[in-house]
């Protein structure tokens, strides 16, 4: 490993889709920066590495870690901690990392039930029925593959973390801001932000970005995109019945899907004041449906087809329930 | 995704364990929880833990004085019964020694724990988690101060029934200003309807009229009639109300009440109000003759000149020259400190029991209306006869819980049926000499004298059927049913059916909240209880008073009740206006919600939901903001923001979760785990 004096860089993917190593190139020239600037010594989407390079390092030796993707199984884990060791700064970087995101939408589910869900499906040729044996005793020895836990969790509930760089994945422009900054504390001319500060993203909700009208809001009919003949351009969605997340989601994004008319779904995750965004926004919409009949009510809450999905498609990890009963109960 | 940050520097935690004689102390081991805190809670900074016979009593408050001042405690928690009950006690106890009155948490183990609980071994370690909880939650208190309010000394009372017009005259004679604002064209409510009231036969003219005259000609009093309210702004001791007054196309000013307009106005309409129907008013009327204020009202839908344009008889023969036809609604804006709402009931109709055939069957009336026949100054002159005017009825069956204490219709006791039931029983006997049947469920006769009415009119011959009537129908079987109203009742005494031909029927109708009941109290933000009626702050300890500062409710509105239960309620909420007003200000409590402005993006979903109308928005920063004075700390909107920019003082997201953290201290290790789940 060369050692060119510069501070050391990793960035790492646990349970995620890759979307955020995609963001982190999107920056564009801004990448050759960070080469200018670091020593990337373990990123293994962009060069080759082993973990024991990793574990042969000093700790505390990398400066700074991204650290994207959800803790699944061993592997993730043990790397969260190998990589908390070695770092001085860890960052959770992206929605998975921070909240659990998409992958973390299983921990409604059994193990049992995943397994089912990706070994039999009809996209699956499985005629043998094979399951992921997690010990496997060959002719050559004992075989293991990392254990799969029975929840995802985020990257703070295995290992401390510094700070949190929200987004689904997060925006090019909010990675290089943050980029900027590092380099900026590097050379002495900006400070870091406390321990626990959300980075690269902003301090209220995607309402503040987003250019349409709001009014007093009342709701009769929640209503799907493709429902709604003609769109308002100008107006909130939501008072169009369209459920959009956007005033309890994090601003940073700049409110591209109300922009482009679609509702938020909320991938910057929380605001500031939010502990649990999904019964935050579920306390929101039912405050300002526009009955008193419960059976409208009723009927009115039944027209959101997939409630999980709406209020916790990125935050189920991340809340206070952290998962549903069957992943609980195993 | 963040974690708690701990809190800086300890505080001095005392924590008090009240027995409450065996309320607690007989299901709950109260040294043990005692003992347990100071152990385990020592690193969370409890300093003192004690246990106490009555922690409410004298003895019990000093003791936390003296701790306070000896031990240096900075937070205080009682483990003892409701924050309701003794909260304030408590409160003053930290303040006499000097200590901020908000640093006190008080947890409830009496009413959440010993009475709820049977089994001692889970309730004693409930009672632990919730004081661990109330330990948690008391360290992320903060000292706050009260807000003080100045009182505006005008009062306004909405309702001009017997229970307005108490409350009115009662504030007006010891010397504060007082709007009574009415919707129809007098006042007097209900009561003016009626002949004669229970148990004591009284004329109900009598004794309320000199009440109107009183009111009407009072100094201190300032009567809005045929008005009605149409906004309420500000808050308790400064409320901004807006009240409609109706274009009556009278001046006001010249009208000398002389009733010549009545008089020679060629509209006749059938007055649904005063007379319930039975009898005809004018298209210009003055409701009753000793009505209050005096001036009459044209009747727009009925005027012969807003129909066609031609008439004007009343202009023509006004010798004041005080009719304007082109009087349009006027609004005025009125400054009071607190608010009487006494707008009364309206009555059950009995269409709605269409076996009962009211509407169908034309002998069968509502007790309003029999109220009206027998009124000296009613359709009859107070001669009791069928509908047809003339004839005397020689029997009459009176059904009592007509729409009361009917799950189909309102499971409550409508309270004066029987009374009222009894009063009708009388006055057909004693003016027609009929034979007359009561059908009842049960007689309910409580109260000073009711009971021995009841036994006068047992005495005075009345048949007694206790059962609820099937059916009233003119269907005849036997000749003797021809021509007459058959009733149909299960005789649960005699354990029989019973048909019983009768010439008349009286359906005793339940009292029912006002049908505009949910939008009054919506538009003086209080609460109604589901059947419509409005919720009192405590029903026993705090009957006139609600839970928004301010507005007091007095008579019917609060529920059925008679006539001296009204006019109590209508002094007794007096009472509480001029205790306020003699304050001269008013301490609130500072439990309130706050925006915070750099989190709020004005996404706008709280601005409908507040009850008091305390949040507004500002359209140029595009935020919205709680006023502190209006806001009454119930939480709606704090539960509403997507953004979590709200929060309540007391209530913020870090006591409730560090609550939550303490409760979880305990490990409930039990097998009635069930019990306490």
């Amino acid at each position: 490993m060369s050692t060119n004096g510069k501070p050391k860089f990793a960035m790492y993917w646990a349970a995620s889709c890759g979307g955020c190593e995609i963001a982190v190139l999107n920056t564009g020239e801004k990448i050759l920066d960070v080469d200018a600037n670091f020593e990337v010594v373990f990123w293994p989407v962009a060069m080759d590495a082993k973990y024991k390079d990793v574990e042969a390092m000093p700790d505390g030796s990398i400066l700074l870690t991204l650290f994207n993707g959800g803790i699944r199984n061993q592997e993730n884990e043990e790397i969260a901690h190998l990589l908390r060791r070695k770092s001085q700064i860890l960052v959770a970087f992206g929605s998975c990392a921070c909240e659990g995101c998409i992958p973390g939408l299983a921990n409604l589910s059994s193990t049992e039930q995943i397994f089912k869900a990706v070994y039999d499906s009809v996209t699956s040729e499985n005629a043998q029925n094979y399951r992921p044996q997690f010990h496997t005793t060959m002719p050559e020895g004992d075989i293991h593959i990392p254990k799969f836990y029975p929840v995802l969790r985020t990257l703070d509930q295995v290992v401390d973390v510094d700070y949190y760089l929200p987004g689904c994945p997060p925006e090019s422009h909010q990675i290089a801001a943050v980029i900027d900054l590092v380099i900026q504390v590097l050379n002495g001319q900006a400070s870091l932000p406390l321990k626990g500060a959300v980075i690269g993203a902003g301090q209220s909700t995607v309402c503040d970005d987003c250019p349409r009208q709001r009014n007093v809001k009342t709701i009769k009919a929640f209503r799907r995109i493709h429902e709604v003949e003609e769109l308002d351009p100008e107006l909130c969605l939501l008072e169009q019945g369209i459920p959009c997340n956007g005033p309890a989601t994090r601003n940073g994004c700049g409110a591209l899907c109300p922009k482009a008319g679609a509702q938020c779904i909320g991938c910057y995750g929380p605001a500031n004041g939010v502990v649990d965004y999904g019964a935050r926004l579920i306390s929101a919409f039912a405050s300002v449906i526009d009955s008193n009949d419960p059976e409208e009510i009723e009927q009115i809450l039944d027209q959101i087809p997939d409630p999980a999905g709406q209020f916790y498609r990125f935050n189920l990890a991340g809340s206070l329930l952290r998962a549903g009963k069957p992943a609980w109960k195993q | 995704m963040k974690k708690q940050t701990e809190i800086e520097g300890k505080e001095r935690i005392g924590v008090y364990v009240c027995h409450c004689g065996t309320n607690i102390a007989g299901i709950v081991d109260v040294e043990d929880v005692a003992a347990w805190a100071e152990k385990e809670l020592g690193d969370r900074g409890v300093v003192i833990t004690r246990d106490y016979k009555f922690m409410c009593s004298s003895l019990g408050q000093e003791l936390i004085e003296k701790d306070i001042k000896e031990q240096g405690l900075t937070r205080v928690v009682v483990a003892a019964c409701s924050p309701h009950l003794h909260e304030a006690t408590f409160r003053k106890a930290c303040e006499n020694a000097g200590l901020n009155r908000y640093l006190c948490e008080l947890v409830s183990i009496r009413e959440q724990v010993s009475w709820v609980h049977t089994d001692k071994v889970a309730a004693t370690a409930k009672a632990k988690a919730v004081v661990a909880g109330g330990v948690e939650r008391v360290i992320h208190h903060e000292p706050l101060e009260a807000l003080h309010v100045p009182i505006h000394p005008a009062t306004m009372v909405v309702g001009g029934g017997i229970a307005g017009i108490q409350a009115a005259i009662e504030i007006a004679d010891a010397g504060f200003p007082v709007y009574l604002v009415e919707r129809e064209p007098s006042i007097g409510g209900h009561m003016a309807q009626f002949d004669k009231t229970f148990p004591t036969l009284d004329c109900a003219a009598c004794i309320l009229t000199p009440k109107m005259v009183t009111a009407g000609t009072h100094p201190n009093i300032k009567i809005f009639s045929y008005s009605e309210v149409t906004n309420v702004d500000g808050y308790v001791g400064n409320f901004t109300v807006t009240i409609r007054k109706k274009a009556r196309y009278v001046n006001e000013e010249l009208c000398t009440g002389c009733g010549i307009c009545q008089e020679k106005c060629p509209a006749k309409v059938i007055d649904d109000i005063y007379e319930a129907g039975l009898g005809y008013r004018k298209g210009a009327y003055i409701p009753f003759p000793q009505a209050v204020p005096k001036f009459p009202v044209i009747d727009k839908a009925n005027c012969v000149f807003f129909e066609r344009g031609t008439c004007k008889a009343c202009q023509k023969f006004c010798p004041t020259n005080a009719i304007d036809f082109d009087q349009e609604d006027e609004y005025v804006t009125v400054e009071v400190g607190n608010i009487i709402l006494a707008t009364g009931y309206d009555l059950f109709d009995p269409r709605q029991i269409s076996q009962y055939g009211y509407g169908r069957l034309a002998n069968v009336f509502t007790s309003m209306e029999f109220e009206r026949l027998s009124n000296a100054a009613g359709p009859t002159n107070g001669e009791i006869v069928l509908r047809d005017g003339v004839t005397k009825p020689t029997s009459v069956g009176i059904i009592h819980c007509v729409g009361s204490r009917d799950r189909n219709y309102n499971n409550y006791c409508s309270v004066i049926c029987c009374m009222q039931s009894l009063k009708f029983a009388h006055l057909v006997h004693e003016r027609t000499g009929a034979t007359v049947y009561n059908f009842y469920i049960d007689m309910r006769t409580a109260y000073k004298e009711y009971d021995e009415f009841y036994q006068r009119v047992l005495e005075e011959g009345t048949l007694f059927v206790r059962g609820k009537v099937a059916e009233v129908t003119d269907a005849a079987r036997l000749s003797i049913e021809e021509g007459k109203l058959i009733i149909q009742v299960e005789d649960t005494l005699a354990g029989v059916q019973r048909r019983i031909p009768v010439d008349m029927v009286v359906l005793s109708a339940a009292m029912i909240p006002r049908h505009d009941a949910h939008d009054v109290a919506h538009l003086f933000g209080i609460s109604c209880s589901a059947n419509g009626w409005f919720i009192e702050k405590h029903p026993k300890l705090d009957p006139v008073a609600t839970m928004t500062e301010g507005i007091f409710i007095a008579g019917c509105v609060q529920g059925p009740k008679d006539i001296p239960s009204s006019v109590a309620q209508g002094a007794a909420a007096s009472a509480r206006v001029l205790g306020r007003i003699q304050q001269g200000e008013i301490a609130l409590e500072p439990v309130r919600a706050t925006v915070d402005q750099s989190i709020c993006s004005g996404c706008r979903i709280c601005n409908n939901l507040c009850p008091f109308n305390a949040i507004l928005f500002h359209e140029d920063r595009m935020v919205s903001e709680i006023n502190a004075a209006l806001c009454q700390g119930c939480g709606t909107c704090i539960a509403a923001c997507p953004a979590g920019a709200i929060t309540g003082t007391g209530f913020s997201n870090e006591q409730i979760f560090a609550q939550i953290e303490g409760l979880m201290r305990v490990n409930f290790q039990h097998e009635k785990m069930t019990e306490l789940a």
